[in-house]
């Protein structure tokens, strides 16, 4: 296969697997499992390469069909996109060896959902067109769907009906907002979206203005931005941990999405509709970075906690991006990988911590003391670390790259005192939570429930720890190459001349 | 005709969102339902509303009416109904998991403390 075939092959790689996987569903679980395992880890190198091949600022254009744009539908790999590649295969490399434990056979399917998932996740990050990323958002939702409920249970459920309905009133109001542009601009297509909305006649403002700020709030109520994060904390305390880790990256599409089209379709250059979200995205993430750290504060048991954790750090992540800066977004798309790894690693082992201390699971209660506490507690005070934004980890680095950034803002006094006082209260959160887990215990009545740890289910979370202190000790390229993404990201001429193919 | 139809589709949608506000899951899918029909009409009528003008550019035709609305809107429709279908089967799960039909149909004490 040529390599110009190469940006659409993380998009059927997992689509073959799944429905081969699917094929397969009665052979034996060893057979899945390895085929599962060797499309996910395909799925690394070829993230790599295409990292490889965009780092010098080029766009892969890919003509579905050959079609071109507008007309056609278009898969464009910038830097951006293939930075959200690789994060998604490592991190779905992992949550995957989690779940081949025994995770996967409790409910039906899972490896076909795991698979469709990332085919969804990688065909979002990819596409070049409006339309077809609803398509791309409801091919996640619909495996994500089946995730979140495998393997049942009663709060599972529940929270899963939640998660499900609030969606589904989000698809519709993508729908409403993609049926708006269209019918006013007359394409899909982001790039000539682009080029067309710099171009609105003030008659059509009112509707090219409330459509892009109801995708933005499809895309907020997707990333957990306030006040649309409450479907979150249930849905993700109460599924499995894989997949809750799996998870770690799905607001992450809906972060991406603000990203993609803000700069390029409502960016400095949209004319009439340039800057459309400044006056609300930094101060709703601010809000939403309180929010996430009171609600980890008030949390009952641990993986509530993670859950709103993960929002805090969605705040954090958007409020980067609000800010708009070259090095603000360098900062955000620095802070994106490690928040991803650091909650997914926070995910597993509170599932490892919660099967250590039996009936008890991993509610903030006194518990009987775990079999194999230090090395479930060195984890845990090392992940702690990484979440809570202290050095010497990379949640640091990325803090540190969003105040500095933050210098020449006008929001430069709230960022400053919002992002260090959630960060001392993060600080003394998971402090709390640490003793309590870890100190206040009393001798085991029932050792019976208890089952200690094993390397097995310890290795993934040691592992995205290691992708954390590796992107300390590789700070300089990765912030090099997140500062030449957000450059990219603030010029988008450069990704309207590759999909379209004329000057702008 | 045109306000007609922007009649129909705010009526679907102010029914969709009241019934998707309601306590039981049956009047919430019935309420996403109509959403996604107001929807699907609202995607349809993007093309602009034209009688008896085909979808494809012919010289002996006065005009044409636009083609790609109806493409996107056939997908909508096969995603809208899968999801609806998806959406019945988890609340009939749900009811039979939470022993009620209430969209936050928690009954027994153990389950409330979560």
């Amino acid at each position: 296969m040529s390599a110009a075939h190469l940006p659409i092959l993380p998009v059927v790689l997992p689509l073959i697997a799944g429905i081969v996987l699917l094929a397969l569903r009665n052979r034996s679980p060893a057979l899945q499992r390895g085929i599962s395992l060797a499309a996910v880890l395909a799925l690394i190198p070829l993230a790599a390469t295409l990292i490889q091949t965009t780092a010098d600022g080029t766009h892969l254009v890919y003509a579905l069909g050959n079609w071109v744009a507008p007309y056609g539908i278009v898969l464009v790999v910038d830097r951006l996109a293939a930075w959200m590649l690789l994060t998604t295969s490592l991190l779905a490399a992992f949550a995957l060896l989690v779940a081949l434990r025994g995770g996967d056979t409790e409910g039906r399917h899972f490896h076909v959902l795991f698979q469709l998932q990332l085919f969804g996740l990688n065909g979002a990050f990819l596409t070049g067109d409006l339309f077809n990323l609803f398509v791309f958002f409801e091919i996640l939702l619909l495996a994500s769907y089946g995730l979140l409920l495998h393997g049942g249970g009663r709060l599972r459920v529940k929270a899963g009906l939640h998660y499900v309905v609030i969606n589904l009133v989000g698809s519709t109001l993508f729908l409403f907002a993609v049926g708006t542009l269209y019918g006013v601009v007359g394409t899909l297509n982001m790039a000539d979206l682009a080029v067309k909305l710099a171009a609105t006649p003030p008659d059509n403002l009112a509707l090219v203005q409330s459509a892009g700020l109801l995708l933005f709030g499809v895309f907020a109520l997707k990333a957990a931005l306030l006040p649309l994060y409450l479907w979150l904390p249930a849905a993700y305390a109460h599924t499995s941990a894989p997949v809750a880790a799996l998870f770690a990256v799905m607001t992450k599409v809906g972060a991406y999405s603000i990203l993609r089209v803000y700069t390029l379709m409502f960016g400095d250059d949209a004319g009439p509709v340039s800057n459309l979200l400044d006056a609300w995205l930094a101060p709703l993430a601010l809000a939403t970075l309180v929010l996430g750290i009171l609600g980890a504060a008030a949390s009952t048991t641990l993986r509530q906690q993670a859950a709103y954790l993960m929002v805090a750090s969605i705040g954090t992540l958007l409020l980067a991006f609000g800010l708009g800066s070259t090095d603000s977004i360098a900062a955000g798309l620095y802070y994106l990988p490690h928040t991803t790894f650091a909650t997914a690693a926070l995910f597993l082992l509170a599932d490892s911590i919660s099967r250590a201390r039996g009936g008890i699971a991993d509610r903030f209660e006194s518990g009987p003391a775990m079999p194999g506490a230090r090395v479930l507690g060195g984890l845990f005070f090392v992940v702690a670390v990484a979440l809570a934004g202290l050095p010497p980890l990379s949640g640091f680095l990325g803090k540190f790259m969003l105040l500095k950034a933050a210098l020449d803002s006008p929001l430069l006094p709230w960022v400053w005192s919002i992002v260090l006082a959630t960060g001392l209260v993060g600080v003394i959160v998971l402090a709390r939570s640490g003793s309590l887990l870890f100190y206040r215990t009393h001798s085991a009545h029932d050792p019976a429930s208890q089952t200690a740890p094993t390397v097995a289910a310890l290795a993934p979370v040691a592992g995205l720890l290691l992708l954390v202190a590796g992107m300390v000790v590789w700070a300089g390229p990765l912030s090099d190459y997140a500062s030449a993404t957000a450059a990219q990201l603030l010029a988008p001429q450069q990704y309207i001349e590759a999909v379209l193919g004329t000057a702008p | 005709m045109e306000a007609l139809i922007a009649l129909v589709i705010g009526v679907l949608t102010a029914g969709g969102v009241f019934l998707a506000l309601r306590g039981q899951t049956f009047p919430v899918v019935l309420g996403l339902t109509l959403m996604s029909y107001a929807v699907n009409l609202f995607l349809f009528v993007m093309g602009r509303l034209a009688i008896g003008v085909p979808p494809v550019i012919s010289d002996a035709a006065f005009g044409y009416t636009d083609p790609l609305p109806q493409a996107l809107v056939l997908t909508a429709i096969v995603i809208s109904f899968g999801m609806t279908a998806f959406v019945i089967v988890l609340s009939l799960k749900a009811r039979a998991e939470l022993g009620n039909d209430h969209v936050d149909g928690l009954e027994r004490e153990e389950d409330r403390h979560e």
